[in-house]
């Protein structure tokens, strides 16, 4: 690495370096102002991310640049789910105030580290060096497990915190690991230069388990050095051109093969030690999305930690998450494509039968959405293992429709919620409707859209999801989905059930501020007129990856 | 002009939204959804000014893709031509009359909101139907102005005979659509579009697949079968014969709805399909002598049935479908123009009739019978007089209304008779004599009702006076058009060229070529006014006028001597030829028994078997299954080692 022609490229960073130092400013102010000033941390948060959607959107990339000395990428991709990621926070901050004031933990620790988390997952969405990743998922993490604790008189939330940390690490490590065996065969932690090698490996093993099968099929050495000869692609570099020199300087056909088989264990051996690391890195992200069987914090994090956090952790975090999907498997590990692939599948299929099975016997509304994102999660890899531009559209429409989705759900939780009472039971919802008629309609668009029902925009991001698996070829995956789609939508409509068709419990008057109101309003309407008109959102996708 | 056809459209949505999903005070709902629909009809009026006057070029734009899925597209579109425009000035004004008279027939309701929310929605997607320019928003249009005559004829759901009646409508318009739908797959299969413009332009041009295949073996008429099928939808929404049995019960719904829905606007939407359809009908003549057929049907053994009522909303019902049947023949005749000018004027003198019956109705505290009225005349005056003018309207006396669209009717199946139409010749006299018939009945009904003894009891009698303006008004409103539209506007639509571009008729169908005179306009309608007098309609509408005068003025013992005699015959058409009691033994009836069979051997034994069972397995094994979720950190930890292990050992090792 030449350090000397270090190339900083600040600028494709100024919406990052932006946030970091008005977190940073908050931190101190919020230390320093009286008590009955804190609502201005609250502003000045909100004012923050306001700035950073308006340097994201003014600073929009038109192709991919590298900064930081290649450390960082700013693409349009990039820049799209940045700006989700801020607006998804945005409407979470509006939400959570309240809740938070009412349990007394509005603090101005939870929006810096909100922040904080909003820095790490911009620096993931925009990782072009493992490295990045990494430190992006770390600042993520560390902000998250904070939030959860800081409830510190709940003990669920204490427990749900642990445990985050504790799995976190585990996943981390692996992470880690994988990333590690990568470096170790490849020497490189930049995703481009790492792609281009882990291709040359790619061809090379293609070839030399072509050449294995040949040696191992003619006994004669003669002939099999000219099948050798065959299988060998002109302009091939790595251990396929090693292989072509040995052959043009042949004299002794034996001794050739001799030679030969030591290139060719190397070859086996690094690809193996990819393989290695692909599933450690695997992990890493399933760990992040909450892909089964790497999901088993979503349940108790979701139900133990504060509604306004776990509305904080469903949303934005996935979308940072798929961009890391992105970055590691499409920008950095193409090449092994055919691998990731069936893991994806696995992965995919295991997470839409248990999310979508096990949600159907929860009782607690906050629990039942864990499997539901599981579920959802399961749909989500759905678009990107099919290895196309449209599929990463598709299932970057999708994440960013579960993000949206997630939010009002949530959102009502916790607008159904009050000091003492979590509004977490499904009973809860009970005769919503004869409560307040407003609400009761805005949940059930959310949960409509949930259950993938037109005209909802759930139904879209489903159907482009399935669109491009069937597109691939994988008929039968489209109907395993479809199956578990459809026994998924029987918890959504019982929510519906329970607001329209029972007698409510709880005639306790609903209140909420008013910005809480119209944001909540907006975010339910927003899914059902994305729905009317879903080409707009879907186009966005399709621009940000290049596809026209 | 794409802004002003929105406003028009989504005005009423708009209110029906207000008036129907917030809670807003009655004097609110109203005001909101009549001035929606007022909006509406000012803007109709300055759109069909534009377009017939203005010069102002055909509209055809499509606003809004919904939905792109191989070729066949999803979209909101408007073509707004002369044939649209006249419907949208007649369903709004239309519209905004019931709306003002239901302030006074709805009044003491406690549903009074919703019903304006319905009939704003109403209103909404019958502008959907007649403005579309392509067959799915059609075919939107048409369910949804089917679903909110549903909603209203079932308006007083604790009444039995209303549940019973909105059933019966929604069951006996699901097989129309189901003709209807399919009629729209052939289409899309013989032209592969949905687009008017592009359909049309095809067919005119002979540029499709001429024959279809249904059962292997046969081969038919492309498009005979696109017509029949679409025809069939027409016959389910406009009361056609052998699918009319819904609209008399749908009189169940209130007054209001009999008169905007059932008479004026919605039971019309067959006959403006099939004239828009005018280039695809009138390249097959077999589908055009069905239609012909049908209507005549109609015609003429739905108004028999009108003599016998008692009711005075049947009667008003059983006259409009022999009067659809009329507009159905026009159609079949090829006189497509005739047909909607038929409806136009129609659509004014039935909704005044309606409303007129709905008056005598309020001022009766809800007592429908005729047999309980008599003598109104004096109670009643306004009711009265404009009653008269609807009656001669319907009946086609000279230089009303009905007259002119009526022997318009007559003229074009004698012109199809002569053209030797197959069917002409049944359609021709059917319609001749269904002129006595309509005669007959229409002042069956007025003398009953507002002549000869006062058979009311007590207390009735003495509540009896004049209904509020809000109800009398729109009738006022609605004698005027019913008097004058027609020999106002004769002359453009039948022999002028009011319709070209819009409706098509090929030059051998064209009943009305000959007639274009050079003449002027007044001296063409005089002499056709005095032509009229002595054609045989005249003297047999004076001929029926006199049958009702003597059976219920001179000698009102008679019609209870005759029934004695000819008991047999009554019985039949009090049965109504007995299709009810067919359709309930056959259809309802084996439905159900067919139904049984299957709950018992599918719902009971398959479905509660095997899906009841599968559901019960899945919350089965989701229960256990949650128990994997202990809660336990080190068995959380220990099922991600187990994950690492089957993916390493399922990719990479193996």
């Amino acid at each position: 690495m030449e350090i000397a022609t270090l190339n900083l490229n600040m600028l494709g960073l100024l919406p990052e370096i932006v946030l970091l130092t008005m977190a940073c400013l908050i931190l101190v102010i919020d230390a320093y102002l009286p008590k009955h000033q804190r609502y201005l941390t609250y502003q000045l948060t909100q004012g923050t991310l306001i700035g950073t959607a308006l340097l994201i959107f003014a600073s929009f990339p038109e192709q991919r640049v590298l900064a930081m000395n290649d450390m960082f990428i700013s693409d349009p991709m990039g820049a799209v789910l940045k700006l989700f990621i801020v607006l998804m926070v945005f409407f979470a901050f509006i939400y959570s105030r309240e809740y938070l004031r009412d349990r007394n933990i509005l603090k101005g620790e939870y929006f810096v580290l909100g922040l904080f988390a909003v820095l790490g997952m911009m620096i993931m969405v925009s990782a072009h060096s493992l490295l990045t990743v990494y430190l992006g998922l770390e600042l993520l993490s560390l902000s998250l497990y904070t939030m959860i604790a800081m409830h510190h008189k709940s003990q669920t939330a204490s427990e749900a915190a642990m445990k985050y940390f504790v799995l976190g690490a585990i996943a981390s490590g692996m992470l880690l690991y994988g990333m590690s065996m990568l470096y170790g065969v490849t020497g490189t932690l930049d995703l481009t230069r790492l792609a281009q090698t882990i291709n040359q490996i790619a061809n090379d093993h293609t070839v030399s388990v072509a050449i294995l099968e040949k040696i191992s099929e003619i006994k004669n050495d003669n002939i099999a050095v000219i099948a050798i000869g065959q299988q060998i692609t002109e302009n091939a570099g790595g251990a396929t051109a090693a292989i072509a020199q040995i052959l043009s300087e042949n004299t002794d056909n034996t001794a050739a093969i001799a030679a030969i088989k030591p290139i060719i264990d190397q070859t086996m051996q690094s690809y193996t030690i990819l393989l290695f690391g692909l599933v450690f890195v695997i992990i890493g992200v399933a760990f992040k999305l909450g892909a089964v069987p790497f999901h088993v914090w979503i349940p108790d994090v979701y139900q133990g930690a504060p509604t306004a956090v776990t509305l904080f952790i469903a949303s934005a975090p996935k979308i940072a998450a798929f961009a890391m999907l992105m970055r590691l498997l499409v920008d950095g590990l193409q090449g092994l494509q055919v691998d990731w692939q069936n893991i994806l599948i696995l992965l995919s299929i295991l997470s839409m039968a248990t999310g979508n099975i096990i949600a159907i016997a929860q009782t607690n509304i906050k629990r039942m959405l864990a499997y539901s994102t599981i579920a959802h999660v399961g749909y989500l890899m759905l678009g990107v293992l099919t290895g196309t531009q449209e599929g990463y559209a598709a299932s970057m429409f999708y994440v960013v429709v579960y993000a949206l989705m997630t939010l009002g759900a949530f959102g009502m939780i916790i607008l159904l919620s009050r000091a003492g009472f979590e509004a977490d039971q499904l009973d809860d919802f009970k005769g919503l409707n004869e409560r307040n008629s407003w609400y009761a309609a805005l949940m059930l668009i959310v949960m409509l859209s949930m259950a993938g029902m037109p005209p909802m925009i759930g139904f879209w991001a489903k159907w482009s999801v399935l669109a491009q698996v069937i597109d691939a070829g994988f008929i039968w995956l489209a109907i395993v989905a479809v199956m578990f789609a459809i026994i998924g939508a029987f918890y959504y409509l019982r929510i519906i059930k329970l607001m329209y068709f029972e007698k409510a419990e709880d005639k306790t008057p609903i209140e909420a501020n008013i910005d809480m109101r119209i944001a909540l309003s907006a975010n339910a309407l927003i899914i059902l007129l994305l729905g009317i008109m879903p080409q707009t959102l879907m186009v966005v996708c399709l621009g940000a990856l290049g596809v026209s | 002009m794409q802004n002003v056809a929105l406003i028009i459209v989504l005005a009423p949505l708009v209110g029906a939204i207000i008036a129907g999903l917030f809670p807003v005070s009655r004097r609110f709902a109203h005001r909101v959804t009549i001035s929606a629909v007022g909006l509406s009809f000012f803007l109709s009026l300055y759109v069909f000014y534009q377009i017939v006057f203005g010069g102002h070029e055909i509209f055809n734009e499509t606003l809004y893709t919904w939905l792109v899925a191989g070729n066949i597209s999803l979209e909101i579109g408007f073509m707004i031509d002369s044939l649209t425009a006249l419907m949208m000035v007649v369903v709004t004004f239309v519209s905004w009359m019931v709306h003002i008279y239901t302030i006074g027939y709805m009044r003491d309701d406690p549903g009074y909101q919703r019903f304006f929310s319905y009939i704003n929605l109403f209103t909404f997607s019958m502008l959907m139907l007649v403005m579309s320019n392509n067959f799915v928003q059609l075919f939107f249009g048409w369910e949804a102005v089917g679903l909110v005559s549903y909603l209203l004829i079932g308006f007083w759901y604790t009444r039995e005979t209303a549940i019973y009646a909105n059933l019966k409508a929604f069951l006996v318009n699901r097989v129309g659509d189901f003709g209807f739908i399919l009629g729209i797959a052939a289409v899309l299969m013989t032209f592969n579009s949905l687009s008017y413009t592009e359909v049309f332009g095809l067919a005119q041009a002979g540029n499709y697949e001429q024959t279809i295949s249904i059962f292997s073996g046969t081969e038919w008429s492309a498009m005979t079968v696109i017509c029949i099928l679409l025809f069939i939808g027409a016959m389910g929404k406009s009361a056609q014969f052998p699918l009319h049995v819904w609209l008399p019960d749908s009189m169940e719904g209130p007054t209001p709805i009999s008169a905007l829905i059932h008479a004026a606007t919605m039971v019309t939407a067959g006959i403006f399909m099939v004239a828009r359809m005018s280039p695809l009908f009138e390249l097959s003549e077999t589908a055009l002598s069905f239609v012909l057929v049908i209507g005549a049907i109609t015609a003429f053994f739905m108004g028999i049935l009108a003599i016998v009522q008692n009711d005075i909303k049947r009667v008003v019902a059983y006259s409009t479908l022999s009067q659809l049947g009329y507009m159905t023949v026009a159609l079949g005749a090829s006189a497509y123009a005739a047909g909607i000018f038929h409806l136009m004027t129609h659509a004014f003198f039935k909704a005044l009739l309606f409303l007129g019956a709905g008056s005598v109705i309020i001022a009766m505290h809800h007592e429908q019978d005729m047999r309980k009225m008599g003598g109104l005349k004096k109670y009643l005056p306004i009711t009265y007089w404009t009653m008269l003018i609807g009656s001669l309207a319907l009946i086609g006396f000279p230089g009303f209304a009905g007259f002119f669209s009526k022997d318009a009717i007559i003229e074009a199946a004698h012109h199809a008779y002569e053209a030797e139409r197959a069917g002409a010749f049944f359609a021709y006299y059917a319609v001749l004599l269904g002129v006595f018939i309509t005669a007959l009945y229409t002042f069956r009904m007025f003398f009953l009702t507002f002549h000869g003894k006062e058979r009311m009891d007590e207390h009735t009698r003495e509540h009896l006076h004049e209904t509020p303006s809000v109800v009398t008004g729109p009738l006022i409103a609605l004698a005027i058009p019913s008097i004058f539209i027609g020999m106002f506007t004769i002359s453009p639509l039948l022999f002028g060229h009011y319709f070209d571009g819009a409706i098509f008729v090929e030059a051998a169908h064209n009943a009305f070529a000959g007639h274009e005179s050079h003449s002027s306009v007044a001296w063409m309608i005089i002499s056709f006014i005095g032509h009229g007098l002595l054609q045989p309609p005249f003297w047999l509408a004076l001929f029926g006028f006199g049958t009702a005068y003597y059976f219920y003025m001179i000698r009102p013992d008679l019609p209870g001597e005759i029934v004695k005699n000819i008991e047999v015959p009554y019985k039949i058409l009090l049965d109504k030829y007995g299709f009810d009691r067919f359709n309930d033994w056959f259809f309802a009836g084996g439905a159900r028994r067919v139904g049984d069979k299957f709950w018992k051997m599918g719902d009971i034994k398959t479905i509660d078997g095997l899906i009841n069972g599968t559901a019960n397995t899945i919350g089965w094994f989701s229960s256990v299954a949650r128990n994997v979720q202990t809660g336990m950190l080190y068995h959380y930890a220990f099922a991600m080692i187990i994950g690492l292990a089957v993916l390493l050992g399922t990719f990479v090792i193996l």
